[in-house]
């Protein structure tokens, strides 16, 4: 909470600022002494929390000679303001989906030069399709990590309470389920589960239909022990709740730790049939990067198979690199939680940006679901 | 005679300066944290996404889930205020007639969890409150039935008693301690019983001190949204949640600085009423 309000006001100095102290004066500090020795220049990267394995960044600043000063962010609305402000000048980024289209239409991004990318032949093309839905030209943006939203269930509580396994978003509302029940707390992603129960796009903007999922929601309020984030995976761990809501890149984590904490019950992942939210990470390069060249070579690098293997390793979500899939034993290949067959996704879909006006609508019926 | 006072106005010059100098500190942190983040609010709060002026922010207030949540937070804040008065008031009473080295260890005792991060502290009574946590694990050791005790608005007050208590005691205290022993034997002597000594004496003598505790305990309760996202699941909405969700997920400052405008308002008036009936303590008491 504490380094998200020191975000927060570090963005609304630089909203305030204007821009008009430009990159050089606020930039990162972290570049220290060891540009001066290196000779190939800088490269500030933007990424997600714990989202790579930091040998992959010595193994690219030896390589390449370039240093690299990176910095984490917590959720695409906090990076968002920072980028667009423009006060410190980040060369890669690495937003989600919708956030990527919120960024082209507002032009934040410029066009990568693929001839410095010939790395990007190893991405599967399934996810370059995937991302035309946010870059129809797939012009702006090369795919990292993805992975899907589904339920996480508790196979011996389920048990005790006579309850079969969940396989849709509507057995959330089973009244059998009373205070067993963990959702996300965040707007969109309550919103999708209660969007796709009622047979609608997660991403429409009817207030008919949004309407209809806030009244599912609000019934299914009594029944949810608690609305959590991050906390859905230490809670199932814990034997907290029976459900919850999740991602898949939790799987791999919560499967180890099950397995050495010696539990006498199981974890189970299972994808709604109703369809769920396939979610996208890619690396995108913002206008007024500085080192363009050096993002790209960057973003190159990462797409080797045995780097994005590594990195695979490190993060455990789904990787879209076909090449790093292939170095996986068969085992993790066939692990359905992480890798889950294409036909499995076929009803699942992409978030896009709604634009501010419904992002308001949203903000306000998820308000009147929580103070009901 | 002349030079001896020219002499004394020099010395005096330079004193003032020194004192000037030694303000700068204030005044900027003063400027630097107060009034531009305060100017700032204002100017979110009145603005819209356009920068021109409205008032839209402000009346915000009004929707019915707005309405609700404010509520929520008053009477929430305002029985946890009520709480932390009755346990704070007889542990005042009860320190001030210890010896000096008991005294200063008790208050000691309520200021050590201080030392560490309220968060902290918060995510703890997490794990105890917790349906398998703690205070369920020792219930079921002693064949008692597990309680539903997180997720609650039981668990939100508890976390504001819980955090908020030592502001309570602490002024409470202080102005218990100077209190002189024979105003109260005077009034024993007099024939006042001992309820007739509490509301006569005690009470108003007090009342300083029971209205800085009350302010320090009713505006950061009024204004918490961590220990209800912590303790009540994020199931239920404080003024403080709308707010958090404004800036923190709908990317909204506008909105955000318009209610906070709002509540600013709601804790200025809260503190005036105090305020009088402070003045009026004290005006009868002496």
């Amino acid at each position: 909470m504490k380094k998200k309000m020191l975000v927060l006001s570090i963005a609304a100095a630089a909203a305030f600022a204007l821009g008009g102290c430009g990159g050089s004066g606020t930039a990162p500090e972290s570049s220290g002494g060891g540009s001066g020795d290196k000779d190939g220049g800088e490269l500030y990267v933007f990424n997600w929390g714990e989202y790579i394995d930091e040998d992959v960044i010595t193994q690219f600043e030896e390589e390449t000679g370039i240093t690299v000063v990176y910095d984490p962010f917590e959720t695409n609305e906090e990076m968002y303001p920072i980028i667009e402000a423009g006060a410190v000048t980040y060369d890669v980024v690495c937003p989600s989906d919708y956030m990527i289209q919120k960024m082209l239409e507002n032009d934040l991004l410029a066009e990568i030069n693929f001839d410095n990318v010939p790395n990007v032949d190893q991405i599967d093309p399934d996810y370059m399709k995937m991302s035309q839905a946010f870059d129809p030209e797939n012009k702006y943006s090369v795919p990292y990590c993805w992975g899907t939203v589904g339920i996480l269930y508790n196979t011996k509580r389920l048990e005790e309470l006579g309850v079969e396994p969940p396989t849709r978003w509507a057995d959330l509302w089973d009244e059998r389920l009373s205070g067993e029940i963990l959702m996300q707390d965040s707007v969109r992603d309550a919103f999708m589960v209660a969007l796709k129960k009622e047979g609608f796009s997660m991403n429409t903007s009817d207030e008919g239909e949004l309407q209809q999922a806030k009244q599912a929601l609000i019934d299914q309020k009594p029944l949810v022990q608690a609305y959590v984030i991050d906390q859905v995976r230490d809670k199932m761990i814990g034997g907290e709740a029976a459900v919850g809501v999740i991602y898949s890149g939790e799987m791999l984590y919560i499967q180890e730790e099950v397995a050495s904490l010696g539990l006498d019950y199981t974890l189970e992942y299972v994808l709604p049939e109703e369809g769920t939210n396939l979610w996208l990470d890619s690396w995108v390069i913002p206008k007024n990067a500085a080192n363009k060249e050096n993002a790209e070579k960057w973003i190159n690098f990462l797409c080797r198979p045995e780097i994005a293997k590594a990195n695979f390793e490190y993060i455990t979500y789904p990787t879209p690199n076909k090449g790093a899939f292939e170095l996986l034993d068969k085992e993790m290949q066939e692990n359905q939680a992480v890798f889950p067959e294409r036909e499995a996704l076929w009803n699942s879909e992409v978030f896009s940006y709604l634009g501010d006006e419904t992002d308001a609508i949203y903000n306000r019926l998820w308000k009147e679901v929580k103070s009901n | 005679m002349n030079r001896e006072r020219k002499a004394f106005s020099l010395t005096g010059q330079g004193l003032s300066l020194g004192k000037k100098l030694l303000a700068g500190p204030y005044l900027v942190w003063m400027t630097g944290f107060i009034i531009i983040p305060l100017v700032l609010i204002v100017y979110y709060g009145l603005t819209d996404k356009n920068g021109a002026f409205t008032l839209a922010n402000i009346t915000a207030i009004a929707t019915p889930e707005h309405v609700k949540a404010l509520g929520l937070s008053l009477v929430l804040s305002f029985i946890s205020t009520v709480i932390c008065l009755v346990l704070a008031y007889p542990l005042a009473m009860i320190l001030r007639r210890r010896g000096v080295g008991q005294k200063s260890f008790i208050v000691f005792l309520f200021i050590l969890p201080m030392w560490m991060n309220f968060l902290l502290r918060t995510l703890a009574w997490q794990t105890l409150l917790e349906k398998n946590g703690v205070i369920n694990g020792i219930l079921g050791l002693l064949h008692l039935p597990a309680q539903n005790l997180i997720n609650t608005p039981g668990a939100i007050i508890f976390g504001m008693v819980y955090n908020f208590l030592p502001f309570m005691v602490l002024p409470v205290y202080n102005v218990l301690c100077k209190i002189d022993d024979n105003t109260v034997n005077a009034a024993r002597d007099l024939g006042a019983s001992p309820f007739q000594t509490l509301v006569y004496i005690w009470l108003p003598l007090s009342l300083p001190g029971i209205v800085s505790g009350i302010t320090m305990v009713f505006v950061p309760a009024l204004t918490t949204f961590v220990i209800s996202n912590l303790l009540g699941g994020s199931k239920i909405l404080l003024i403080g949640n709308v707010i958090e969700q404004e800036f923190m997920k709908g990317s909204n400052w506008h909105q955000g600085s318009g209610l906070s405008l709002v509540l600013m308002g709601f804790i200025l008036i809260s503190m005036a009423l105090i305020a009088k009936y402070d003045k009026n303590g004290e005006g009868s008491a002496f």
